[in-house]
């Protein structure tokens, strides 16, 4: 692998590249770092992390509850002066057994449990569920429902960098930059209650189609707010994009070579931002992607810097993208006239007895999705996201399968940090955005 | 197209100094600053429609102004009642079939003297547990329970206090449809002369389209509009 040596658990090749604990007994969690690091086993002694100390190491917890830990994650960084010379990171804290649950749920009960697991983003996984579930059922939804959808997966995707660059500046002392993406993002989030009902868990998207239509208006409410996201996503880069302290704290800062990025599964804005142009509304266009005009940005030295700058012309790239589909959008059926799958609109359940009863029976067992398996992959905020869900033919999911987007980068941190300062450490987990949520599903 | 990141040059010699960039920043945030600080705050709770000329700030001092919140959102339940005060619910268990986090608890009773026959004697909903996915609106098919209060479950100190029952669920505006079982076939338990106000002020629903529909999925208010405009349109 490209990356031999570099990473202390690259020996064992059944464990995720680089990550620290790898090959190593588990210890329970709570029990003195100290012993998660200085005493290994002679067992493995052929391990860098053996080799004799040449100063003494401190043992410093990041987390779970710290400012910079987002949610609640926990680092635990071995340093040598400054220096990261260890990391091991331990997740789980916000672990919500989510394939479990939706194993117990019938399938539209999915949606909610989908919501929370990108809170930012709740809209594109609701779409990647929903797109799963119609691949088995091979269902093809309205003209007018794949464009609902990609409009709010769009703006939830310009939230979630908003989010992350926000974060980022935060987290590096500008304040300022925290509170304009705030801003541009909560005057988003007001469009989305008006578009779904609620701000976070939109709960947006049901097999065969999206819950609601547009209101009368919104349209033009939705654009004049990104004219404004705009104004406020350009006076952040003015503040932070060719921003001395910014820039030299972001640049070679956790860099990922394209070939490490590549092996170590990578995917989305941080694949991109180390040079790889892979995105999957290119790559394998669903819905109307295949119909919209926009372009992949692409970095180069795969730092932390190049990952902001991703992030912010995405936002760029997804204000057009929203564009062209208030443009090309047209009146229409919102969801598939199929009472099989989707429920009857109300004056027939009310009226019609045929109306009732396919409500009653969808309501109560559920969509019957024939038996089979698929996995639907979409491009998430943070990278691919996958659901591979199983059916035997009933109202419930039998297996269901996620691949959370952020996993392989914080998977990755570890080797993306060692031997950088520990000042470096907030920059690269900003960048990678780690969402608790999704992660620990 | 891929293209390269437009911004990604080195570092020149002007940023390099520092001062000059600095200055540039401090210009993005002392024109905020000044606007912000000599100009006073539009207290319009839209901030879409607050004029940015002369203040850009965002603010929204919560509790005394609030956002008031959009048609459709999903607040707080409600139980629909009617014109006489009963619930439109039949106890029907279909809201608490479909709720996700099975946070509704129904007992069904008997109904003298109305062609509806059963209704809750008690129906909770605990607000704690709610995910608020709006899903048992959806599932309703009697039109009985909302979340068009516009407001969310308040704070208590307490966490029984967030446990709804019949009682505090059963409020806002009543609601009546013409093909009501109870105004089509009348009730005894209703008296006739209120029977008679309430059929005068039931609503028709088949080809009027209304904004309350929206709640419910693979329904377009606007297509049902044309729908029945199409048909105006036709029978002239
Ligand atoms: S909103 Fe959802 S979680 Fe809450 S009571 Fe209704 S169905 Fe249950
Ligand atoms: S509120 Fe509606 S769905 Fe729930 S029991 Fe009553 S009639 Fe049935």
């Amino acid at each position: 692998m490209a990356h031999e040596g570099k990473g202390t658990g690259g020996l064992d090749t059944t464990a995720t590249p680089g990550s620290l604990g790898a090959g190593q007994p588990s210890h329970p969690i709570g029990t003195a770092p100290e012993a998660a690091f200085g005493e290994v086993p002679e067992a493995f002694s052929p391990r860098e992390m053996d080799a004799p100390l040449h100063a003494k190491r401190m043992i410093v917890n990041m987390g779970p509850s710290h400012p910079a830990m987002h949610g609640v994650t926990r680092a635990v960084v071995a340093l040598e002066g400054e220096t990261i010379a260890d990391m091991k990171l331990d997740i789980g804290f916000l672990h919500r057994g989510f394939e479990k649950s939706c194993e117990n749920a019938t399938w539209t009960q999915c949606f909610p449990y989908t919501d929370r697991l990108n809170y930012i983003s709740a809209i594109m996984n609701n779409t990647g569920f929903a797109l799963a579930v119609e691949k088995l059922c091979r269902l093809d939804i309205p003209d007018r429902a794949k464009y609902l959808r990609v409009v709010g997966s769009e703006i939830h995707r310009i939230c979630d960098h908003l989010t992350l660059v926000s974060a980022m500046g935060l987290e590096l002392g500008a304040m300022t930059v925290f509170l304009y993406g705030i801003e541009a993002r909560d005057l988003l989030w007001d469009r989305l209650a008006e578009l779904c009902g609620a701000r976070l868990t939109s709960s947006y998207c049901r097999i065969g189609g999206v819950s609601r239509d547009a209101p009368e208006g919104w349209i033009e409410k939705t654009t004049a707010s990104l004219d404004r996201v705009n104004e406020l996503v350009g006076e952040i880069s003015g503040l932070l994009t060719r921003n001395r302290i910014f820039l030299d704290r972001t640049r070679d800062t956790g860099k990922v070579s394209r070939e490490d990025a590549i092996d170590l599964g990578f995917a989305g804005p941080c694949l991109r931002a180390s040079g790889e142009p892979y995105d999957i509304r290119k790559a394998a266009p669903y819905l109307v992607y295949d119909r919209l005009d926009f372009d992949i940005p692409v970095g180069e030295h795969g730092d932390n810097f190049d990952r902001y700058l991703v992030r912010m012309e995405e936002i760029r790239q997804s204000d057009r993208i929203l564009r062209q589909c208030f443009q090309q959008m047209e009146p229409g059926e919102i969801a598939v006239k199929d009472f099989h799958y989707v429920l009857p609109p109300k004056p027939q359940v009310y009226g019609t007895i045929e109306g009732l009863m396919a409500h009653f029976k969808l309501i109560m067992d559920g969509i019957q999705v024939p038996a089979g398996e698929a996995y639907s992959y979409t491009e998430a905020a943070n990278g691919e996201l996958g659901f591979y869900v199983v059916s035997d033919g009933g109202g419930r999911p039998y297996k269901l399968g996620l691949r959370a987007p952020g996993w392989p980068m914080l998977a990755a941190l570890p080797y993306m940090v060692k031997g950088s300062l520990l000042a470096d450490l907030i920059p690269t987990f900003d960048s990678i955005n780690m969402i608790g949520g999704e992660v620990e599903q | 197209m891929p293209y390269h990141l437009p911004q990604d040059k080195p570092v020149s010699l002007r940023e390099r100094l520092y001062l000059s960039e600095a200055i540039r920043g401090l210009r993005i945030l002392t024109s905020h600053f000044v606007r912000n600080f000599f100009f006073t705050r539009e207290t319009n709770p839209d901030i879409l429609a607050r004029s940015r000329k002369l203040s850009l700030n965002a603010t929204l001092a919560y509790p005394e102004e609030k956002v008031p919140y959009p048609p459709g959102y999903r607040g707080l339940h409600r139980l629909v009642p009617r014109e006489d005060g009963k619930p439109r619910c039949v106890a029907c268990y279909m809201c608490a079939t479909a709720c996700p986090a099975q946070c509704i608890y129904i007992e069904a009773g008997e109904l003298d003297g109305d062609p509806i026959e059963k209704y809750p004697t008690q129906f909770i909903i605990d607000e704690l547990r709610c995910v608020v996915c709006g899903f048992c609106v959806e599932a309703c098919p009697k039109d009985a329970i909302r979340m068009d209060s516009g407001e969310h479950s308040p704070p208590t100190y307490e966490r029984s206090q967030q446990v709804w029952d019949i009682k505090r669920l059963l409020r806002g505006t009543p609601v009546s449809y013409q093909y009501d079982p109870w105004l089509r076939r009348g009730a005894s338990s209703i008296p006739e002369d209120k029977l008679a106000e309430m059929r005068a002020n039931a609503r028709p629903f088949h080809t009027v389209a209304t904004d309350e529909y929206a709640q419910t999925p693979g329904f377009s208010v606007k297509a049902l509009a044309a729908e029945a405009r199409a048909r105006a349109e036709a029978k002239k």
